[in-house]
């Protein structure tokens, strides 16, 4: 077979055009060099454009006692140490220049009394901290940096899929291998870095919030190079979902909702979450309801207040868990869910303050949230595990590959903080463009894609035209089933060693998928591909989850519901063996510098 | 989202409850529309529909989507006639007795199925300056709530480009050498009214955006599902800043010292 394609050559490609991956190019280009960005969809449809709530950095506009010590300090706790600290302190320090600078960018925030960036409160945050449009701070966000990105001279390829990185004879990475989902057509970009910024892999799960893109491409084309998976095990379940009508199970409600004031109550109309705090953290939520009503009174008129914050704005893995314990005991709503109630407050201001989750629910619910409480429950919404990244680089342990993003790991540790996303991906994004200028400079001569590389890449990708036998989305829905009841919010040793026979079989389907019509835009073609990452990361979700036996952030284990001091310093980390076989290790998470320790020490005194 | 419904509920009697989708398909070169059975469950919208047949009936038609909850502009497509976002098209709002048209936006090429080339506006969007502040490195920027109030209403525009499939300019003239339509008139509205922002696009707006081939018959406001109110909040305020300008150049003075607004 003949193999025809169209080439295109950059210093650096990015794969990827969410708030990470433009965040890199618009680095890639203002440090002077050629930069290709690649995306699935349209431009501008990325994630990113979906996140509501805001994006935490420590501003101090509305809380001036807020620091980056302190948003350090939120972060490694929500995380329960599992997090890489000198992400965490990076992030920490530089998320407050990048929330300004998107302004200068020509974001627009809301703002305070005196004109600044307002902030909100978010679960976890000990401050209000996030920066925020109304809620739709995601789509500010990605258009800012569109706009911004369009006249940076970087050369956009959307619909247009990566299946495969291509390497050197040294084992660098050289570019990669997509095709156009349009036309079908196969194409090769050439590059002396790649960053990958690919998002989540949410589609795995049944009911989730995320979208048909979020397949973990990024992390299987990593892996496959031999690049290292991280702490995969840690996954989010985000605790308010829509839970109805059927067709809408798992959107998301954004915690600003909660952030904003709103209640958590069960179907007896008792407010649960004072039950579900951890003893290590209750000190800092408010005791009682009249507490919490101060709390809020002072949050609606923008001002200081003595009261500490209501329950509800525990972490997410902890609401998570109650609502799931209050479904299962029987006193949850009418479908499967529990009451969340922001109705008591002034209906103008709700509107204004959460304008889509207004129109989300009367549209798609028959639910005037500004009349009634909405019924949540948990959905499948990030993957803080990812690939494993130096934090000052980005680089992967695959020369010449950079990840930023959700696709990438360390910063969350075992759980992420509602609104450190979004300044993740702005902060770390622009250092994967650093790191990867910086390695594209210190490449000789012009890269160019093996040929080998290349024909095996489209053979594979039209395989499934040859078969005959299953369609893609019978093995979708059986992977979502297993992942969803088997590797889902509440886990044990049992499910899980199912789950990996189960996922074995299913890899075996995949390999034998078929697909018909034609190769020109079609969604079961490019379903058959990614099903192929979703298995891989599936596998290592699971293989993580059954191997760390303790409980912690997002992940539980049943049947060891406890925190492991032995598990306390170890991360997880997956590889792709020699013979192909998926390899676990683990490692000691690195040691935080004494400074950093002090912070944690002075607290307690 | 899961891949939409996947059973059938039934009504009283046991029957299950279906609904005819009549979908277009085919490409440039040519196609037809097809009937599809659907079962129908409380709560439906049009993109669960087209999920089912993807997931039960046929994997090769082609549909944009990304949310599935109306925030990204992905789903457009004319459902029953009407540009719609098939995401946030209840079935329970529609007369399920009949089929249910569901066709490619009409003012774009068609790629395939309901997929239409909507690159056209990307190369529109290159052309217009972009946010120029006065001083890109000053830090702690203080401007309030009020005078970005409008700004904001246009910046909620998701890019759904409903609001382009509708405007007769473009849809039935096919001016798209002369007229930007109106998603590009918000965008120009968003800088224009910036508290911040240093440029001057009135000229540009004028001539080459070509504002007067706009008739203000407000389709475009009737569609846009961001309730955005594009005609009244942006382009009557630019056709004003227009008039001003080549015929009371004293109006768009006063307007960039601030003292009107
Ligand atoms: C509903 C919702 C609400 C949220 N709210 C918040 C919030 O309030 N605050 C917060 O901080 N976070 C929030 N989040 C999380 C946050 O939005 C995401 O984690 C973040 O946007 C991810 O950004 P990213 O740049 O890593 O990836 P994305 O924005 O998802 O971009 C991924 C890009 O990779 C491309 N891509 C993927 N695979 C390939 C491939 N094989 N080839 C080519 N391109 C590919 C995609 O097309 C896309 O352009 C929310 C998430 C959701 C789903
Ligand atoms: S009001 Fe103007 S822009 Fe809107 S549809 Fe009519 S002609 Fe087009
Ligand atoms: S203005 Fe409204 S209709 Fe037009 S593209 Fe934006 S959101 Fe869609
Ligand atoms: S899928 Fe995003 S608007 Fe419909």
């Amino acid at each position: 077979m003949s193999v025809t394609y169209e080439t295109h050559t950059h210093d650096v490609l990015v794969i990827g055009a969410g708030g990470a991956g433009l965040r890199a190019a618009i680095e890639v280009s203002a440090q002077g060099l050629s930069v290709g960005l690649v995306c699935k969809s349209l431009l501008g449809k990325a994630h990113t454009v979906m996140a509501e709530g805001g994006a935490a950095a420590a501003l101090g506009n509305v809380d001036p006692q807020d620091g980056w010590q302190t948003h350090f300090k939120d972060t490694m706790k929500g995380g329960k140490f599992m997090n890489n600290w000198r992400m965490a302190e990076l992030h920490a320090k530089q998320a407050p220049d990048r929330i300004n600078e998107l302004q200068q960018w020509g974001a627009v925030f809301d703002r305070t009394k005196d004109g600044k960036i307002s902030q909100r409160a978010f679960g976890g945050h000990t401050y209000k901290r996030l920066a925020h449009v109304g809620d739709r701070t995601g789509l500010e966000m990605i258009r800012t940096l569109q706009d911004k990105g369009v006249h940076s001279g970087i050369d956009v390829y959307m619909e247009c899929t990566v299946s495969q990185l291509l390497k050197d004879g040294d084992g660098r990475v050289n570019g990669a291998f997509g095709y156009w989902r349009e036309s079908g057509r196969f194409v090769v970009f050439n590059a002396k870095a790649v960053i990958l910024a690919t998002g989540g892999t949410g589609k795995a799960w049944k009911i989730t919030s995320n979208s048909w893109e979020y397949t973990g491409d990024g992390q299987t084309l990593a892996y496959d190079a031999g690049a290292d998976l991280l702490d995969m095990e840690f996954i989010q379940f985000h605790p308010t979902g829509m839970v109805w009508p059927p067709g809408v199970r798992g959107i998301l409600v954004t915690e600003g909702v909660r952030g904003e004031g709103g209640i958590l109550r069960n179907k007896d109309g008792k407010r649960f979450m004072f039950d579900y705090l951890p003893p290590e953290t209750k000190h800092t939520f408010a005791e009682t309801e009249e507490e919490c009503e101060r709390w809020v009174k002072a949050t609606l008129a923008n001002e200081q207040t003595d009261a500490r914050r209501p329950p509800e704005l525990s972490t997410r893995d902890n609401v998570a868990k109650a609502i799931y314990y209050e479904v299962q005991a029987g006193r949850g709503s009418p479908h499967g869910g529990v009451f969340l109630d922001i109705s008591y407050q002034d209906a103008d201001r709700i509107k204004r303050k959460l304008p889509s989750m207004y129109h989300q629910f009367k549209e798609l619910a028959d639910v005037d949230i500004t009349k009634q409480p909405m019924e949540v429950g948990p959905t499948m919404h990030y993957t803080m595990g990812g690939i494993r990244v130096n934090p000052e680089t980005q680089m992967t342990a695959v020369p010449g590959l950079f990840a930023a993003g959700e696709c990438a790991a360390g910063l969350h540790g075992a759980n992420r903080l509602g609104g450190n996303s979004l300044s993740d991906l702005v902060v770390f994004g622009r250092l994967a463009g650093l790191g990867a200028v910086e390695f594209a400079k210190s490449v000789e001569g012009t890269p160019k894609a093996d040929e080998a590389q290349v024909k095996a890449a489209a053979q594979e990708l039209l395989a499934p035209f040859e078969r005959t036998g299953e369609g893609p989305y019978e093995v979708h829905r059986d992977l979502q089933e297993v992942m969803q009841h088997k590797v889902g919010i509440m886990r044990t040793e049992e499910d899980l060693q199912k789950a990996l026979v189960e996922l074995d079989a299913i890899e075996q389907r995949v390999a034998k998928v078929s697909v018909e019509g034609s190769i020109q835009f079609n969604p079961g073609w490019h379903l058959a591909q990614d099903l192929k990452n979703m298995i891989v990361v599936s596998k290592a979700v699971a293989k993580c989850a059954l191997e760390r036996r303790e409980s912690r952030g997002g992940h539980t284990r049943v049947d060891f519901p406890n925190y492991d001091e032995k598990l306390a310093n170890v991360n997880a980390l997956i590889r792709k063996g020699e013979d192909g076989s998926m390899q676990y290790r683990t490692e000691a998470t690195p040691e935080m510098p004494p400074e950093l320790k002090k912070l944690f020490e002075e607290e307690k005194k | 989202m899961a891949q939409s419904a996947t059973h059938q509920t039934s009504t009283s009697n046991g029957q299950a409850k279906t609904a005819t989708f009549r979908v277009f398909r085919g490409d440039a070169q040519g196609g037809q529309v097809q009937d599809y059975q659907v079962p129908v469950e409380s709560g439906m919208v049009v993109l669960d529909a087209m999920h089912y047949i993807q997931g039960f009936q046929s994997p090769d038609l082609a549909v944009r989507w990304n949310c599935k909850a109306a925030k990204c502009g992905s789903c457009s497509a004319e459902v029953n006639g009407k540009p719609s976002l098939m995401c946030k098209t209840r079935l329970d709002h529609l007369d399920l007795s009949q089929p249910i048209m569901v066709q490619p936006l009409k003012t774009f090429p068609l790629i395939r199925d309901l997929v239409t080339d909507v690159s056209w506006n990307y190369e529109v969007n290159k052309t217009i300056q972009p946010f120029t502040p006065p001083d890109e490195n000053a830090k702690d920027w203080r401007y309030f709530q009020n005078d970005v109030d409008r700004p904001q209403e246009f910046r909620k525009c998701i890019e759904c480009f409903l609001c382009q499939d509708v405007c007769h300019v473009l849809r039935n003239h096919n001016q798209k050498d002369q007229f930007y339509g109106p998603r590009w008139m918000i965008r120009l509205a968003s800088l224009e009214m910036h508290p911040m922002d240093r440029a001057d696009r009135i000229p540009f707006i004028k001539e080459k955006a070509g504002i007067g081939l706009c008739n203000i018959t407000k389709c475009c406001t009737e569609v846009c599902p961001e309730e955005i109110r594009i005609t009244d909040n942006a382009i009557i305020p630019l056709k004003e800043r227009v008039v001003d300008r080549y015929y009371d150049p004293m109006m768009w003075f006063l307007r960039k010292l601030g003292f009107i607004r």
